[in-house]
């Protein structure tokens, strides 16, 4: 009978050594070390952005407050925006997709191993690309949203857009190339007997994500096109004058926008309803319905981007529309709510840090969800639109949602990524201090909101009653960067000494949990074959034969994948030289409205380099022969 | 460890399929059709903005209209139907030629005798008339926008212009790479000939091209032929 056991009885220690060393990450292909890759470099970006977020709140603890200009207010904010969303909350999703997805479908790898450190490669170079100027005070300051006319040369004659929109063109790449890879590699690289209902949910929702991001980021990416080409050769697409709509980067950059939305949330509900199963010791209730309300979400998605524009007039018709459409996604997210709730109910709950972000998640995203649908009424929407009720929305469903359930995953998945386990104690400061400075911040904003502060505005005026509010919520970005810091803290001890853990060592059902902590280069000795949905649930007798921690310390060395005869993905700088040359190209942009010479020279410079990069990799080998 | 758990379809070792896929099907494949759809949203965008601009512009040259500027010059309608045509047949003719060269490479081990079945056989003739429509196709954009440009039409004239260089422009420029990638399979034939084995590159490349030529008919028909 083929089973699920996947993992021979020795520890994982052998081929660690042989792959340390600066050079050993620039050139790894491995989808773990990618997913590592992924992990630091958005957690870097998440402070820097949280950073933002403070000077800002600084700058609001008081009416008419002077820490910022105004000039920098906008740019803190437009950064802040445009960090969280594309440098710190996707990425660290795409940390998770790297490391989990071949482990939970039973692959060796992705797809395309090259491609996606290439993905990271662009990400981290576009990230730095973006975020330097801020530093230099030449920051895009135009909203991460970017709203054409405001964001063409006209109104924004400074460089500062110019890196904005280049720097969300680099990063899309990123995302279409991770995209590509993942679908191809959940759709043809599942182990035997993986059917799509057997799959873990996490992987599900990871595989709605891509068809997210496949299908909307192609959009943004033409809607910035014609903005770069408004900006550099005064093109007309959004020139009123010419005759433009003013209301078409509204539209498309929303067509992107909203289903964006859900690529930042899906993740994390995929991760949560990893989590509450396992400790609640029950299977996810409702699996199917948990499968489809997912993917009906990400077909509405598509259909609800006009319920940004509701205050730009499209009239009663489109008005009604897309307030029914944003109701009815409310249903299978609703759906979710419930099946989470209900596969905790009558469970055993263990209450550690991973499930205590798992359960916050469920109730904090249901506030955000429903001052949610309190927008979805064009008529309400109008008296909250643009105020920070708006702000206290998106942030219960952001923070309290997406980097909940990423905080979640994170302990969850750390002793599989480490070999170790996360501090209990400095989580739970970790926790308790982020729950309540979340709330601290955002739930007063609802108030400010409804009493009518406007967003992305420098100061207020005292006696409007806004005063207490604000210095609530900057109290509260306080105790944000305080639990910040006990997570930082926490993740750092515990990566270097933290308690060992075993291969399984929550009990959980899925087959990432079959094989050694740290996993092997190769994963799985052979592909396992898989018999049901939580098979470690359903296989007892054969997941105790598993190693454990205690083998490991005996002495016994896990095989490499060359011992075994796995073919594997040789290491290769390609994808990294690659990447620089598209940095290169695009960086020779900046130059053409100063120094249109130099601008074409260094394009042409970086085009030529990555091209060599690109039919240098194409024509060497993944593998040795074999 | 032993592979005896291993259902048949891992030891099925032929050339680039040397890994277990749950399809069946090699990677790429998938890739391609995966980038195949974000294309299509790629273009549905360009498509779109050009459509709701058409008859936005204020001032001109039209597509398909005479426009009189204030001085009194007339600038006759734009758009030159009867060469755009030539053209188009021209890329949808590299479409048939493209199929040929597929086969040829799926064939190439299958005896020849006749004059026909080597001609038909010939991957390189049919890369090389593929490629040369490819590019035949791209002197007509190049013939048509210096035209557009002399008569007075540039990116930066009104919407009309702006929307009309950009979405051709995006399909110019795959065309483009097509070529380059058609080119690069072509060098890969001469110097060591492409056989069944690398009938799955010739492929997807295959599919890009088809998928360039589908977006152009579409283009065709909005753009040129509905007025």
């Amino acid at each position: 009978m083929a089973t699920i056991v996947a993992a021979p009885p020795y520890s994982s220690t052998a081929t660690e050594s042989a792959n340390t060393g600066l050079m050993s990450w620039l050139t790894t292909v491995d989808h773990k070390r990618i997913g590592v890759l992924y992990l630091i470099t958005a957690l870097v970006f998440f402070v820097i952005g949280g950073l933002e977020a403070f000077l800002i709140r600084a700058q609001l603890a008081v009416p008419n407050g002077t820490v910022l200009s105004a000039d920098m207010y906008n740019q803190l904010f437009t950064m802040h925006g445009t960090t969280m969303v594309f440098l710190a909350i996707m990425p660290l999703s795409a940390a998770f997709f790297n490391f989990l997805i071949p482990l939970q479908i039973g692959a060796r790898d992705v797809a395309f191993p090259r491609l996606n450190a290439f993905s990271y490669w662009i990400y981290l170079l576009g990230g730095i690309f973006i975020t330097v100027p801020i530093f230099f005070a030449v920051a895009p300051d135009g909203g991460w949203f970017g709203y054409a006319p405001l964001s063409t040369k006209q109104f924004s004659p400074q460089i500062n857009m110019d890196f904005w929109v280049l720097g969300l063109q680099i990063l899309g790449i990123s995302s279409l190339a991770a995209a590509f890879n993942f679908i191809t590699t959940i759709i043809n690289m599942r182990a035997p007997g993986m059917h799509l209902m057997r799959m873990p949910i996490f992987t599900w929702m990871s595989f709605v994500v891509q068809f997210l991001v496949a299908l909307a980021f192609p959009v943004i990416t033409i809607a910035l096109v014609f903005l770069q080409f408004d900006r550099f050769f005064g093109t007309n697409f959004y020139a009123i004058g010419a005759g433009a709509d003013p209301l078409l980067w509204q539209h498309l950059f929303w067509v992107f926008g909203h289903p964006e939305v859900y690529i930042l949330i899906l993740p994390a509900f995929g991760l949560v309803s990893e989590v509450l199963p396992t400790f609640s010791k029950k299977p996810l209730f409702g699996y199917p319905v948990m499968v489809y309300s997912g993917i009906l979400i990400g077909f509405l998605g598509f259909g609800v981007w006009a319920h940004h524009m509701f205050a730009v007039g499209m009239g009663p018709i489109a008005d009604a529309v897309f307030s029914l459409t944003t109701m009815l996604i409310a249903i299978p997210t609703g759906v979710k709510i419930f099946n989470w709730m209900a596969t905790m109910w009558d469970g055993d709950l263990r209450f550690n840090t991973s499930m205590k972000f798992g359960v916050a998640l469920v109730g904090m995203f249901t506030i955000g969800g429903i001052s949610g649908v309190m927008h979805s009424s064009p008529p309400a929407d109008l008296q909250q639109t643009d105020t920070y009720f708006i702000v206290a929305h998106f942030h219960y469903v952001l923070f309290g949602g997406s980097m909940f359930g990423l905080f979640a995953g994170l302990y969850y998945y750390f002793p599989k990524i480490s070999g170790r386990f996360m501090s209990e104690s400095l989580g739970n400061w970790h926790f308790w201090l982020t729950f309540l400075g979340m709330n601290l911040t955002f739930f007063p904003m609802h108030f400010s909101g409804l009493l009518g502060m406007p967003r992305r505005t420098y100061q207020y005026d005292a006696g409007q009653g806004l005063e207490l509010f604000n210095l609530l919520s900057t109290i509260g970005t306080l105790v944000l960067m305080l639990g910040t810091l006990f997570g930082l803290i926490n993740l750092w001890k515990s990566w270097k000494s933290g308690e060992r853990a075993s291969s399984n060592p929550w009990g959980a059902p899925t087959i990432e949990w079959a094989i050694p902590s740290p996993p092997p280069e190769h994963n799985f000795d052979t592909l396992p074959q898989i018999t049901s949905r939580y098979p470690l649930w359903d296989l007892k007798g054969a997941v105790v034969t598993h190693p454990t921690t205690v083998a490991d310390e005996a002495g016994r060395v896990q095989k490499t994948a060359k011992q075994l005869g796995i073919p594997m993905p040789n290491p290769s700088i390609l994808p990294l030289v690659t990447a620089v040359g598209v940095i290169v190209m695009f960086s020779g942009m900046l130059f053409t409205g100063s120094n249109m010479k130099l601008a074409v020279a260094i394009m042409i410079g970086g085009a030529v380099w990555w091209i060599a990069g690109l039919y240098n990799w194409l024509l060497t080998p993944l593998e040795d022969a074999h | 460890m032993t592979a005896t758990t291993m259902p048949a379809a891992h030891d099925e070792s032929h050339g680039h399929g040397h890994h277990y896929t749950t399809l069946g099907l090699d990677n790429r494949k998938i890739a391609i059709w995966t980038f195949i759809g974000s294309e299509c949203m790629l273009f549905a965008s360009l498509i779109s903005t050009y459509l709701v601009y058409k008859g936005r512009s204020v001032k001109g040259p039209f597509p398909h209209e005479a426009w009189t500027d204030p001085s009194g010059k007339v600038f006759p309608a734009i758009l030159d139907i009867p060469v755009t045509s030539a053209s188009t047949f021209v890329l949808l003719m590299s479409s048939f030629a493209m199929v040929l060269a597929l086969a040829a490479v799926q064939n190439k081990e299958l005896p020849k005798t006749t004059f026909g079945e080597r001609i038909l056989g010939s991957s390189k003739l049919w890369l090389w008339v593929t490629c040369l429509m490819g590019t035949a196709f791209l002197g007509f954009q190049a013939y048509e926008f210096t035209a557009f440009i002399r008569e007075g039409l540039t990116i930066r004239t009104n919407l009309f212009g702006s929307s009309f260089f950009t979405l051709t422009g995006f399909h110019g420029a795959h065309v483009a790479v097509g070529v380059c990638w058609l080119f690069s399979l072509l060098a890969i034939d001469y110097k060591r000939g492409l056989g069944p084995s690398d009938a799955l590159n010739v492929d997807i490349a295959a599919l890009y091209w088809h998928f360039v030529d589908v977006v152009w008919i579409v283009i065709f028909t909005l753009v040129y032929l509905i007025k």
